[in-house]
């Protein structure tokens, strides 16, 4: 009996100091309470300026460089990017793996088959994704820029959650349970329960944005109240939604009658979003509510108190306290406000273009949502162009691999190497010779020198 | 110091990059030429096969795979053109079929369960053109698309029996990827073959990793994780068992590595595969590959393409069953002096049986007949 005591007792104070503190924040002058923070407060609010470990640091931070960065180093590297990109494909082209075996006897044939290998695959990619002039028809033709979109709407709002918690300070990289569990709830009111037209749509956007803030302020709830790290959390809330859903597609509550495949039934047709263009694209609804995200999340970042008190905890945590900004309470409302766009993809997955549940119904778009939003330099409209480009470059995929048989790796390969580009903006400065600091030029042309005749010889 | 350290390291590289670069290309680009206008291709046809994978893509080495190899094979033999398209995720199912559709596929192949939503789309928008699905049947049935389907249970009986026969510990085991139907079909014939030779033989051999009456036994939970299989594998050797079959793809490679181990140890294990004949496609497990359960997936798809080229379509479900070949078991290659001459005349006689309809098969992951 007294063995019990003592846990009990220890569990109850932070929450109790927590409150202690909120009041203290509240009610007298921030001196005070900077001074509760230092001493009784430490499990609650502390840890979560401690923690979050890029932020408090120096000018150096990969945040404060993504945030602020040039959008022209974002442009050179995707050049840089589609440039290596075609030297893969080429590399991977049947016809310039001949030409080369020829190369002393026929330079030009090598060239040329390069040349062509990477536009023909560039080309079919930008015939997948924005416009095909050998479609039948003007709907034909504008069909693959329709799909960009389609496929950039769970893209674009999973992204501005993840561009919401960067904006605090929070690396969140739980937008694909997020999207998860969303996905599960917005499915089961679509296909287990019948409503009428209209109500049970509005159901179902509902379940699925409280199921991703709910998924998400959870985390935002753990981070504030133990000061366990965001970064950890979701990732294994991640894992817990994902192992979740397989479970539940294996029980037959969520499997179609006579049917033991992990697939549930499909959406009752009043729960699925409407296609804004006509049925001959899959455009749905679910765009029209991303570009209202969008919107809503610039007023709320730039125009809002909350959205202030965001940026304020993401650029220094310890001085928004000191300023009698609420930490905790930002810290849980920020990820479920992230959670909730999540969310939004999980029902633009349902609802949208799947129709049904499976294991694959995040398929990787929480984690291209953080490369959206890093793309996108965490501002909202940077993240919806970037995930109108990602939107394309997924459509297009799918054509350049029926066109010029380029594998679909290769597309992905070129994603990644922007991501990559754009985490280290002074990568893309150095190669471009932008970087101030570098005053070596001489040394950069004698070693570009040596490139060009050992490759001649 | 940090700058000239770095501007070292790049020369260096550079140099040395450029050095082995110009070597490769010195010894590679001494070909010669081709003759202009020398690149016909003989013999092509006008029809078009097309195939859409699952997100296992080509290289699953499961039913993607033989399904490619399938049509790759019609590719090479009926002169036809092919054209195919890997899905990363449920969500390229559709445009990648759509894609299919518009690109003048005269039939289109998808692969698994997962895509039955998507074929089944394409097809009714699209009545003209035909579609096969691998591994998935529709209630009622679409008149443009044909079921590749397999009644697995058949061979995995035989599987089953030749297991408990030939197993020294009188344990046997077997484990899935993921609890889905055409995972549990091989599982439920293998059960059903142990019990029969417990049966015939008044003998008691266990199976570990799955009951057929709960339906519910051993997974890894996906089919990539060749650990878990590793791990999950010496599980059953620690419980006695010494014949394993895994049923989850390349997972399979993981018990193979175990059962390799415990070989290695002077234990006496052995591996049955699936899908494919394990002897010729998982060769690094040859000294232990007892036999395989295998699924024709590649011929069934080379057929139904041949029958769509000379205009003889239909929709009929194809099912695989012992009687067509549609699935077999795999000769014991290197293991064969390890299997009694009684035991393969039993087998024989097994196969008679289920081929004549004496003995049945059932699994609740059957093809409804």
């Amino acid at each position: 009996m007294p063995e019990k005591h003592p846990p009990k007792h220890a569990a109850n104070e932070p929450a109790g100091n927590a409150q202690e503190a909120t009041s203290a924040d509240e009610s007298t002058a921030a001196v005070v309470s900077v001074d509760t923070a230092g001493g009784a407060m430490e499990p609650s609010a502390v840890p979560a300026t401690a923690q979050s470990g890029q932020l408090p640091g120096g000018p150096d931070t990969l945040l404060r460089r993504i945030f602020t960065g040039s959008g022209m180093v974002s442009v050179l590297a995707v050049l840089l990017a589609l440039i290596i990109g075609g030297l893969l494909i080429a590399s991977t082209d049947e016809r310039v793996a001949t030409a080369a075996g020829y190369f002393l006897a026929r330079p030009t044939d090598f060239l040329t088959a390069v040349w062509d290998a990477a536009t023909r695959s560039y080309l079919a990619l930008f015939q997948g994704s924005v416009f095909n002039p050998r479609g039948n028809s003007v709907a034909a033709q504008f069909a693959p820029f329709m799909e960009t979109l389609t496929i950039a709407t769970p893209l674009i709002t999973a992204g501005l959650g993840v561009a919401l918690a960067f904006r605090a300070g929070l690396f969140n990289i739980g937008a694909q349970g997020q999207i998860i569990v969303a996905g599960i709830l917005a499915a089961w009111v679509g296909f287990a329960l019948h409503l009428p037209l209209g109500l049970h749509l509005l159901l179902v956007l509902v379940a699925g944005i409280i199921g991703g803030a709910f998924w998400g302020g959870l985390v935002g709830l753990l981070k504030a109240r133990t000061g366990a790290h965001e970064v950890i959390l979701t990732i294994m809330f991640n894992y817990i939604a994902l192992y979740f859903l397989r479970y539940l597609l294996n029980t037959p509550a969520f499997q179609r009658p006579g049917e033991a495949n992990p697939i549930s039934p499909i959406l009752d047709p009043t729960a699925v979003y409407p296609q804004i263009f006509g049925t001959q694209y899959r455009l749905h609804l679910g765009f029209l509510l991303a570009i209202a995200a969008t919107v809503v999340v610039w007023w709320l970042l730039n125009r809002s108190t909350v959205g202030f008190e965001f940026r304020a905890v993401g650029a220094n945590p310890k001085a928004a306290q000191t300023a009698g900004i609420n930490v905790s309470r930002s810290t849980i409302l920020v990820m479920a406000l992230a959670g909730g766009l999540a969310g939004m993809s999980g029902v633009a997955q349902v609802a949208g273009t799947e129709k049904v549940l499976t294991d694959g119904v995040a398929a990787t778009y929480g984690f291209d949502a953080i490369t959206v939003a890093l793309l996108g330099r965490s501002t909202p409209w940077g993240t919806f162009a970037a995930g109108l480009l990602f939107g394309a470059f997924r459509a297009g995929a799918v054509q350049m691999q029926i066109q010029t048989g380029t594998p679909i790796d290769i597309v992905l390969v070129v994603q990644s190497l922007i991501v990559l580009f754009i985490a280290a903006p002074p990568l893309v400065r150095a190669i471009f010779g932008l970087n101030p600091r570098r005053r070596k030029p001489a040394r950069a042309a004698r070693s570009r020198e040596a490139a060009t005749t050992g490759g001649a010889a | 110091m940090k700058n000239s350290l770095r501007a070292g390291f790049k020369r260096g590289s550079v140099a040395g990059l450029a050095t082995m670069g110009a070597t490769a290309l010195v010894l590679a680009g001494c070909g010669a030429p081709p003759e202009a206008g020398s690149g016909s291709t003989a013999g092509a046809s006008d029809y078009t096969g097309c195939i859409v994978s699952d997100s296992g893509g080509f290289d699953d080495q499961s039913f993607n795979q033989s399904s490619y190899e399938g049509l790759k094979k019609a590719e090479a033999d009926l002169g036809i053109k092919v054209n195919q398209v890997e899905s990363k995720t449920n969500n390229d199912f559709e445009p990648n079929l759509r894609a299919m559709v518009t690109a003048g596929c005269d039939l289109t192949v998808t692969v698994g369960f997962l895509l039955g939503d998507a074929t089944k789309k394409q097809a009714e928008a699209n009545p003209d053109s035909h579609f096969a699905i691998v591994d998935f049947a529709y209630d009622p049935p679409i008149a443009n698309v044909k079921p590749i389907i397999y009644d697995t249970a058949q061979a995995a009986f035989l599987a089953g029996y030749l297991a408990a026969g030939t197993s020294k510990t009188g344990t046997v085991a077997t484990f899935g990827g993921m609890n889905i139907p055409t995972v549990t079909i091989f599982m439920d014939g293998y059960a059903d073959g142990v019990k029969y030779y417990n049966e015939q033989k008044g003998k008691d051999v266990k199976l570990l990793g799955w009951n057929k009456d709960a339906q519910d036994g051993t997974f890894t939970g996906d089919f990539e994780k060749q650990d878990v299989g590793k791990q999950v594998t010496q599980n059953f050797l620690d419980q006695g068992a010494d014949i394993v079959m895994p049923v989850a793809g390349p997972v399979g490679k993981g018990s193979g590595a175990a059962l390799k181990d415990a070989k290695a140890a002077g234990k006496d294990v052995k591996l049955i595969w699936v899908d494919s004949d394990g002897y010729l496609t998982a060769p690094d497990y040859k000294d232990i590959m007892l036999s395989s359960v295998m699924k024709q997936m590649g011929d069934a798809v080379e057929t139904v393409v041949k029958d769509d080229k000379e205009g003889n379509f239909d929709n009929t479900p194809y099912v695989g069953t012992l009687a067509n070949d549609g699935v077999q078991l795999a000769p014991f290659h290197d293991l064969d002096s390890q299997v009694p001459a009684e035991l393969k005349s039993e087998l024989e006689q097994i196969k008679k049986d289920i081929v004549d309809g004496k003995l049945k098969v059932e699994s609740k992951a059957s093809p409804k007949a």
